[in-house]
Order: structure tokens, then sequence, then C-alpha cells
């Protein structure tokens, strides 16, 4: 086991490189001089020049391509052009609200979309099984941006029952101790603030978990399908078990494999959709992040932004194909 | 006359099958729904320009800024006082053509780098593999949206970022079914007759792949509208005057005009999932006719 997951983390190597030859492409290949477009339109030439010389601009490519793989693996990603903080910083203190808010979203799509799944799939052809699928279809076509729109509009501001921005209302108090205000709330045994971060967090977990929400829904009735078909469902029900039981206990843990493997796939999904997601709700973290550094083209944001999200992305699969060997006994690692 | 009979057997079989596939096309539902949907999407896309109601470039009623529906603007107005109607109907068109031409690029590139990974492997296919490999590490609005940073707004960017997304996807698909292909008997004998590569793989092998890829092609136009409307809500898509349904949405954000006057998001949005639902449902139903598992 421990030599299968080194030799995934070596075959990991390659992919890693070309992100970090893709992501130092980025800031060569904007029109203009690299120095210029990180010092802004309001740089002066002794600024630039002096830019120049401190980032090596004016060595051959290969060696600014190794020097800046030699900053990558320092976690030295430059600093924002507008704040002046060091990119890293920045992301250390906006992780915690986009894990926050994919962690909820993706618990929301599993806690409907398995259950729906499994309706589907034991009442194949009926109304259940139809209305679950319209809708997960309708959910893969929808902009998740524009349904956190309406949700907005419809529960913050036509109902008024949830906030329509941020992660903490105003007057509301909650020292920071790890970042997930959460755990910090129930950390410090805030009762109060949690209900108020729950409150906060319902939207645009709905909102982020929707596509994952839809395919998961679609995944889980497929492979319950593939797997209530088979010879030892057929010989359970023969016995004379409860349908309930066969399902609960025989079907239900062999379908759950492909599941796994689409919660991996969907959190790219739920980071990528937390990117267009973070700006409706105001909500402070990695994705509204890059969107400001888009309308400001502040270059090493997005790029700083880009690099993190495709790093946590491939390591999350990663972590996807390692619990397979937990979850299937039968999967042999050689 | 001699010549034309060994002609027809063969186009009465292929008559034949086309009319199956047609059948069992039609059968479903959603297949059904998806072929309209399209059909009309496209009508409205090509007509735009004859029968909209006013020029979403040109004609603005500011007197009339941020209006609900009436009989004058059926769908409202914008903040800049442009018919709503005519916004995205126009809208329709541009986004349409956006993910046409990126998927089209995205096909293209994909396609002939799959064929080439899969026809040649060694070095061809490691390097190609890589290079698939890491696009599809990135999420995919995330790849776009570096992509069309490095270019700036705009809908050329646009397309050249969503094609760029669409790539790996046609080059896995195309090479997995290359790899199947070359080593089937009718490829080996055409091979042994000293056939040239260019000739197997644009002759033979690509017209035996293209079911898969026809599919995989209509439903990336779905994801491939999803991704232009989310680089436009980004500020990434066309630029104004151009009206992109993106676009139009990220206008009614960034001016603060969403949530008091909702009628100016809620039709661009829906339209964007009319179209996605459209290219969903039609894939799914190519996919469905043209898989033989299905027709067992």
């Amino acid at each position: 086991m421990l030599r299968y997951i080194a030799r995934r983390l070596l075959d990991l190597l390659p992919v890693l490189l070309g992100i970090s030859l893709l992501v130092f492409l980025f800031l060569q290949l904007i029109p203009g001089n690299p120095a210029v477009v990180l010092l802004g339109p309001r740089a002066t030439p002794d600024q630039i020049a002096a830019l120049q010389e401190q980032l090596g601009l004016n060595r051959p490519l290969p060696l600014q391509y190794l020097s800046f793989l030699g900053k990558l693996i320092r976690f030295d990603l430059g600093r924002s052009i507008i704040s002046g903080i060091p990119i890293t910083q920045e992301l250390a203190t906006r992780w915690p609200a986009t894990f926050e808010l994919s962690v909820a979203a993706m618990l929301f799509a599993l806690i409907l979309g398995v259950p729906a799944g499994i309706l589907a799939a034991v009442k194949k052809n009926g109304w259940i099984d139809n209305l679950a699928m319209s809708s997960s279809l309708l959910g893969v076509s929808m902009p998740v941006y524009w349904l956190g729109l309406l949700l907005v509009y419809l529960f913050a501001v036509h109902l008024r029952w949830l906030p329509p921005s941020g992660r903490l209302g105003v007057g509301v108090s909650l020292q920071p101790i790890t970042g997930f205000y959460i755990l910090d709330s129930l950390l410090q045994l805030n009762f109060p603030a949690f209900l108020d971060v729950i409150a906060h967090l319902l939207l645009p977990a709905i909102t982020v978990g929707t596509i994952p929400l839809a395919i998961i829904a679609r995944i889980t009735r497929s492979a319950m399908l593939e797997v209530l078909s088979q010879d030892y469902i057929r010989t359970a029900r023969a016995k004379g078990l409860l349908e309930r039981w066969v399902i609960s206990k025989h079907a239900l843990k062999n379908a759950l494999l492909p599941v796994v493997t689409i919660i991996g796939l969907q959190f790219g999904t739920l980071l990528g959709g937390a990117i267009l997601t973070e700006t409706i709700f105001s909500w402070p973290g990695i994705g509204a992040w890059i969107y400001e550094g888009i309308l400001a083209r502040d270059y090493p944001v997005v790029q700083g932004g880009v690099v993190f999200v495709a790093i946590v992305f491939v390591l999350i699969n990663l972590l996807v194909d390692v619990s397979y060997a937990f979850l299937d006994p039968r999967i042999q690692y050689k | 006359m001699e010549s034309l009979e060994p002609v027809a057997p063969f186009s009465v079989a292929r008559e034949s099958s086309f009319k199956k596939l047609q059948k069992q096309f039609l059968r479903s539902i959603s297949a059904r729904i998806g072929l309209i949907l399209t059909v009309v999407i496209v009508l409205l896309a090509i007509l735009a320009p004859i029968l909209r109601p006013f020029d979403p470039a040109t004609a603005r009623d500011f007197a009339a800024r941020l209006s609900p529906p009436s009989w004058e603007h059926w769908l409202g107005t914008d903040g800049l006082g442009r018919d709503m109607l005519s916004l995205v109907w126009y809208g329709i068109r541009i986004s349409l053509l956006i993910s046409l031409v990126s998927v089209g690029l995205g096909l293209i590139i994909g396609t002939l780098l799959g064929l080439v990974a899969g026809y040649f492997r060694g070095w061809w296919e490691t390097v190609i593999s890589w290079l698939t490999d890491i696009l599809l590490a990135f999420p995919s609005i995330l790849l776009a949206i570096a992509v069309a940073t490095v270019m700036g707004a705009g809908l050329r960017s646009v397309m050249l970022a969503v094609g760029v997304v669409q790539i790996p996807i046609f080059i896995r698909l195309t090479r997995s079914m290359v790899l199947s292909l070359r080593e089937q008997g009718f490829i080996q004998t055409v091979r042994a007759f000293g056939a040239k590569p260019g000739r197997i793989i644009f002759l033979h092998i690509l017209p035996a792949s293209l079911a898969p890829l026809v599919v995989q092609a209509t439903l990336s136009i779905g994801t491939a509208t999803l991704e232009a409307a989310g680089l436009g809500f980004l500020g990434l898509g066309a630029k104004p005057p151009t009206p992109e349904l993106g676009t139009m949405l990220s206008d009614a954000f960034t001016n603060g005009y969403a949530l008091s006057a909702p009628w100016t998001i809620l039709m661009p949005g829906l339209m964007i999932t009319l179209i996605v639902l459209a290219f969903n449902l039609l894939g799914d139903g190519l996919r469905d006719s043209l898989d033989p598992r299905a027709n067992r």
C-alpha cells in the first residue's frame, strides 16, 4: 500500500512539473514586459529596471523557469501588485473559507444525491426516477452563479430568510482560531455564532453543490442499476431477504465505488464553482480573490490562485485513488 | 447500368441502418425534446439580425433605463436602456457562435493529436498524454480563466480559452478509440497491403471513430456554453456592446441592479440553461442510439 502511494506520488511529478511550466508561461505570455505586468501601469522606468534585475528577467527563459520552480517549492509565489501582501499569506488566510464552503457543498450534494440516486434506481422508470433524472439534468445545465443570484433574490431579498452575503453577520463576534468558522464557533461553544455561520453558509453551499448533486445522483443511479442486475443480488432476493436489506447491505456498498471517484472529480467542479459563486456571496475565499485579481489585472494573484487550486485538485484525486484500497479489498496494488 | 448494380444493395443497407438509427433516436422522448429545442435555438440564432425588435448595439432609451417588462419592451430594459429581448436574442447567437467555434477548435486539434498519439505511440504518445494530463489537472473554468487572462477580454479570446479546455477531452477519446481500432483485422489488412499511415488514419480509423466524436462534440457544446458564459460573468468575455449572455449577467451584477431589476438576469440565465439543456439532451439521445449496447 505504501509502495503504491509512493509510486502514485512519483507519477504525479511530471504533471506537477507541467502545471508549474504552464503557470510560469502564464506571466510570460501576457503581452508586454513581465516587470511592467507585475508592477502595474504606474511603474517608473527605474522601478521596472530594478525589478527586472531582482527577478532575473534578463536571464534566459529556462534559467528563469528553474528559479521560478525553486521559489514554488519554497511556497514563494510573489506578492500581490495591489496589496503588496505575499500570495502564500493570502492563500493561507483565504483557503479555510473556500474549503469550508466546498465541504459544505459536497455534504449537501451527498446527503441529497446518494438517496435520490438509490431511489431512482429502485423505482426505475417510475415518477421518482423521472423527477430525479430531469432535475439532475436541469442541475448540470444551469450556470451556478445564475442559480446563486436567483437564490439570493428569493431567500435573502424577497423572503428575507437568509443573509445575502458574507461569512458572519454584523454584530456577531467570533475569534478566528482555525479559520474554519463552524469549527471555531464550536470550539468556543459560541452557539449564536454557530447558527449565524450556518445561515451564511446555506445559500452558497446549495449553489456550489447543485452540479455535484446532479452528477452524484446520476452516477449513484447507474451504479445501483448495474449492481442490482447482478446474480448475487438475485440470490439474496431468492433467499427471501427483505428488499430494504438487499439494497442497504448488499447493493449499496458495491455501488458506492464509482460515487467515490465522482466525489474526487467533483472537487474540481466545486473549486471551479467556488470561483464563480464566492463573488456573488462576497465569500472571502480563493474564488472571490481570483475574481478580484482578474478585475484589477493583479496577475500574481491570478497565477497564485490558479496554481494552488490545480495542485489541490491533483492531490484530491490522488487521495481518491488511494481510498479505493480501503473501500474495495478486491483491488490489488502492484 | 452494370456499374450501378453492386452499389444498390450497399446503399439500401446504409439507408436502412440510418432509418434504424433515426427510429432509435426518435423513440426517446428526451432526445426528441433535445432535437426540437436545438432546432429552435439554432433558428433563433440565425434569425436574430432579421427579426429582433431593436438593434442591441445602438438602440438605447436612457429615459427607460431598467424599466420592467412592458408592451414596448417585452422583457424590460437593462441599465443602459437597451431592450432585453433584443439583447437576449442576439446573445443566443453570440453564445452559440462561441460554443460552436471553440468546440470545433477542440475537436480538430484534439482529434488530430489523439490520432497521432494512438497510431504512432512511442514518444508521440508519451508527450501528448503528458500534455493531456496537465490540461486535465486544472478545473476547466480555471484553465479557461488562465488562457483568457493571458489573451485579454474579447470574443476571440473566449473562443480560444474554451477551445483549449475541450482539447484534452477529444485527445483522450480519440486516442482510446485508435488504440482499440489499430489492432482490429480490417486495419491490419489495410496495413498489410502497404497503405501509408496518413491514408490508414484518415480513410479508415477516423471514419470508424466518428460516432463517439459526434456525441462528445454535441455534449461539449453544452459545457462550452457554460464555460463561455462563466468567462463572460468574470469580465473575461465579449467586449461591450457585443451582447453575450454571461456578460449580461455580469453587467447586471457588477452594476448592482441584478437584484433590484431581476428581469435583467432572468432571461439571460434561462437562455444559457436552455442551450445547455438542449445540447445535453441531444447528445444523450445520440449516444443512446449510436451505442451498440443500447440497441440490444
